[in-house]
């Protein structure tokens, strides 16, 4: 009897080692298939794709003139955390930044009938917009901030855009991978959409928290899209272009971290 | 009866078992694609969260004070994972915090390790796009089992539970602490435990995962100013949205453990093919010789 019982005991567990053995087997299995899927190009173009899906279900619920949310005063974090860049090393910036950015010049151009160049004080002239707005970084913190400088949009309309321009390129002064030895440029670019671009709340800002902006929040120029990720809001702003299509422009995916994965739409 | 009474008690026993019909198949269906779902939203979910492996409630980070992180330190014995909590620190060397690389085999600094995550190795932007990916299918998916469920009257017949069942939820209490499961007529409906637990699930953690999620894309935040406030700003947002995905792994692991309790064999067939055995009356089992 006793004899019997460990038997059933023994093949009790070695089912149970069994099962607990298979189990860890299909759960590696599992995990190594969801790499490799990972490197798979096909699969995750199929991923991506949800991304369409998101951004057309995102601007029918948000329509074009829907508002980010606003703030007071008293919501403003003490320091505006800073990620990405916070000193560019590039030359031409840092010649610049030494000058106290007095040499300073936006150039606006690419498919435009009448290209210009803008000096901060001539931006600074330009009627403002304040806005104490929320920073959502895709790492998923977040940083509230008071926010001043020109909105894009009336700079877009001095500048008369080509009828096949649709998208604007922000190219900005950061090398992301340090001076390239080879040539390789790495210098920081976004892009948005043209309904982002008018929207009331995409603004150019010079002014943080009431302050010349910080050369770790991007000075002297920053792009402020409220209702997207952190990520496509570009800082250290040298040019901005007019385009058609992303064909052409580095990776093609239309910003630094849209070559390196990330979504072009940054509203999720 | 009688021709049945001949044959040995353990195929008595098998023969015995009254059959139903249990789980539609549009039900079963739904259970499995969540199956799928739930598990890649989870595992992507937390690669996501290692990007910043800390909580905080209110609209903006508070950097200095999360109420919870996750993270590593060097100490002179080595390096230490450790998890802290409302200021009080956990060493949680292996898992949380700090675990071993698959690949190198050295300690990593990371919040949860590679075996829980999706993909394996911290990857924030593939993350993202297997979490909206699958996040969308378990979206229609569940909105098209909760159409379901009410014009099936599934939801009515099956979920909702009676007057009396509610009545006597200390005794189902009791039965599931003594790991006593209903048998004969009784087992043919939800007991009223599992009822209440699936309506939960199902009206209030389910949807509060998605409503969590959706009030952390800046986007979605303009739909009508203040609504991301209604759940306490983005970051109590996101900590909700984290809260939720746990209960529903606990809600997951006890559901899994209910099965093996019930018989993982009768139960997982109900869920494949819809077919489930009634566990045999006690009473009835006793009054046979």
């Amino acid at each position: 009897m006793k004899k019997t019982y460990t038997l059933m005991r023994a093949r009790q567990r070695d089912r149970r080692h069994l099962l607990r053995g298979a189990a860890a087997a299909a759960g590696s299995a599992l995990l190594a298939g969801c790499d490799r899927l990972s490197q798979n190009e096909s699969f995750v173009e199929t991923l991506k794709s949800a991304q369409h899906l998101s951004r057309a279900a995102q601007k029918i619920v948000a329509p074009r003139p829907a508002m980010a949310q606003e703030f007071g005063p008293a919501d403003v974090a003490q320091t505006f955390r800073s990620n990405g860049t916070l000193n560019p090393g590039d030359a031409d910036y840092v010649a610049l930044r030494d000058a106290g950015f007095a040499g300073y010049k936006l150039s606006v151009g690419g498919l435009v009938a009448r290209p210009a160049e803008f000096t901060l004080d001539e931006l600074k002239a330009m009627p403002a917009r304040t806005q104490i707005t929320r920073h959502d970084c895709v790492e998923g913190w977040s940083c509230i901030g008071k926010w001043k400088g020109v909105q894009l949009g009336p700079i877009l309309d001095r500048v008369q855009p080509r009828p096949e321009a649709r998208f604007v390129v922000f190219r900005c002064f950061d090398s992301m991978e340090g001076p390239s030895l080879d040539g390789r440029d790495s210098r920081y670019y976004e892009s948005i959409d043209f309904d982002d671009a008018h929207h009331v709340q995409t603004i150019l800002a010079y002014e943080l928290n009431d302050q010349p902006l910080p050369v770790s929040n991007g000075a002297p120029l920053r792009c402020r899209v409220e209702r997207q990720l952190g990520y496509k809001q570009a800082k250290y702003i040298r040019a901005i272009e007019l385009v058609e299509s992303f064909a052409g422009i580095r990776g093609g995916k239309g910003g630094y971290w849209e070559d390196e994965g990330y979504e072009w739409y940054g509203g999720i | 009866m009688d021709i049945e009474a001949t044959l040995p008690s353990a195929r008595v026993d098998a023969r015995a078992a009254r059959r139903i019909y249990r789980h539609r198949l549009p039900v079963r269906l739904m259970h499995w694609i969540n199956v799928v779902c739930l598990t890649v939203l989870l595992m992507s979910g937390l690669n996501i969260f290692n990007a910043h492996p800390a909580l905080y409630w209110g609209q903006e980070s508070t950097f200095a004070q999360p109420w919870i992180s996750f993270g590593a330190r060097n100490t002179p014995q080595g390096p230490v994972g450790y998890t802290r909590i409302a200021g009080h620190e956990f060493d949680t060397s292996g898992v949380l915090g700090l675990s071993t690389s698959p690949d190198s085999g050295t300690p990593m600094a990371r919040a949860f390790p590679w075996w829980a995550t999706i993909p394996g190795p911290q990857w924030l932007a593939m993350a993202r796009h297997w979490h909206f990916f699958f996040a969308w299918i378990f979206v229609i998916n569940g909105i098209l089992y909760v159409l379901y469920t009410i014009f099936s009257k599934h939801l009515k017949r099956d979920l909702v539970p009676t007057r009396d069942e509610l009545k006597n939820i200390g005794r189902s209490i009791v039965d599931h602490l003594k790991f006593k499961h209903p048998t004969g007529e009784a087992a043919t409906r939800y007991n009223v435990l599992q009822s209440l637990t699936y309506l939960i699930v199902i009206f209030g953690l389910l949807p509060l995962v998605v409503i969590a999620g959706l009030a952390m894309s800046p986007r979605l935040d303009a739909v009508f100013t203040g609504w991301v406030e209604l759940l306490g700003g983005r970051q109590s947002a996101r900590t909700l949205h984290f809260l939720t995905a746990f209960g529903l792994l606990l809600f997951v692991v006890v559901h899994v453990a209910e099965v093996f309790i019930a018989g993982v064999w009768n139960e997982m067939r109900s869920m494949i093919t819809g077919w489930y055995a009634l566990p045999e009356d006690a009473a009835k089992k006793e009054a046979q010789p």
